[in-house]
């Protein structure tokens, strides 16, 4: 698939921006893939979102690319509204400690994705204003989407109600 | 029958049981517990087309204090479940619940971590419906079951 001649000048202009810090840069599904460095994403965000004009975040998710040397990936959908492009913009985090800057700073909508990634992969957002769990229980102990945890859970590990009214 | 004879015409006589538990079934109002999709079905069973007026469970009462019979009507989270059971306490005596759908039953289709695999494991279930949805019909037919319950069941003397 061809690139749009916008989206293709934005990386070329994302390219000269930030020699070095680009990592990998493909297309895949018809959809355009830039991988980052993974210290540099406020940075590089900003710069997509006031010059590139990619103003919109749609989505950020996780991906546990189990077994692989940076074992967690995180993904940044990006729309750019007047050009009609989008973006995919990815970093990837090592294993012991997946950390990664929060990019709240430059989109507001980044603060719930955040959380989501979060908790369904335990991957850490520094300078996250909220930074807690938004769909599990906040006591939970586990990460859900890891590829090692059981389709059906850790028995017990969530509190059922009581079967018993505390009046009888 | 000699006391029937003795108050004449138009009388009759019959145990406080029979009339308190026919007078139960005729009234039993649902408590709409719509968790998901089931939830569109349980509508189309108290609307006009299918009517569940007729069967005495005239009308969705949202206040639990007010109802008699749960409709649990779609998945449930554990995090839901605290809620729903709470809402269960807070229904008076006597009162019945159905577990509508595969998921309010099993679990279904959604075998994971975050979905309490069947409400059964913190209400006692009167009724299962199966199907994904079940149709409004099934529905009726779980509470026509239900009113077979509790005409049977003794309401003044414990059955124990
Ligand atoms: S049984 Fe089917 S229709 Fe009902 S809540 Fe489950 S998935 Fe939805």
């Amino acid at each position: 698939m061809d690139l749009t001649s916008t989206l293709k000048s934005s990386i070329d202009k994302l390219n000269e921006q930030f020699p070095g810090k680009i990592a990998d840069i493909y297309q895949s599904s018809g959809d355009t893939f830039v991988r980052v460095d993974a210290d540099t994403i406020v940075d590089i965000s900003r710069y997509l979102k006031e010059e590139l004009r990619f103003v919109y975040l749609s989505d950020v998710f996780g991906t546990d690319r189990y077994q692989s040397d940076d074992r967690f990936e995180v993904v940044y959908n990006l729309i750019s509204l007047r050009d009609r492009d989008r973006l995919f913009v990815k970093v990837w985090l090592n294993e012991e400690s997946p950390e990664v800057d929060s990019v709240t700073s430059v989109w507001k909508a980044a603060n719930w994705f955040e959380r989501e990634v979060y908790d369904m992969f335990g991957i850490r957002f520094r300078n996250h204003p909220d930074h807690r769990r938004i769909y599990m229980p906040e006591d939970y102990s586990y990460y859900p989407l890891r590829k090692e945890f059981p389709l059906l859970g850790i028995p017990g590990s969530i509190e059922l109600p009581s079967t018993t009214p505390e009046s009888e | 029958m000699g006391l029937e004879s003795a108050l004449g015409e138009g009388y009759f006589t019959s145990r406080v049981d029979t009339l308190v538990n026919w007078a139960r079934s005729n009234a039993a109002w649902p408590m709409p517990m719509g968790l998901a999709c089931c939830a569109i079905e349980m509508m189309a069973f108290a609307g006009p087309r299918y009517d569940v007026s007729r069967f005495g469970s005239e009308v969705f009462r949202f206040s639990p204090r007010q109802s008699d019979v749960m409709i649990v009507a779609g998945w449930c989270s554990y995090k839901m479940s605290h809620a729903i059971r709470r809402i269960w306490d807070q229904m008076p005596d006597p009162k019945w619940c159905i577990a509508m759908g595969a998921c309010a039953s099993t679990g279904g289709m959604h075998r994971c971590y975050g979905v309490v695999q069947g409400v059964d494991n913190f209400l006692p279930v009167d009724a299962y419906i199966s199907g994904c949805p079940p149709r409004p019909d099934a529905v009726i037919h779980a509470l026509m079951k239900i009113q077979e319950k509790i005409r049977t069941e003794h309401s003044v003397t414990l059955d124990t």
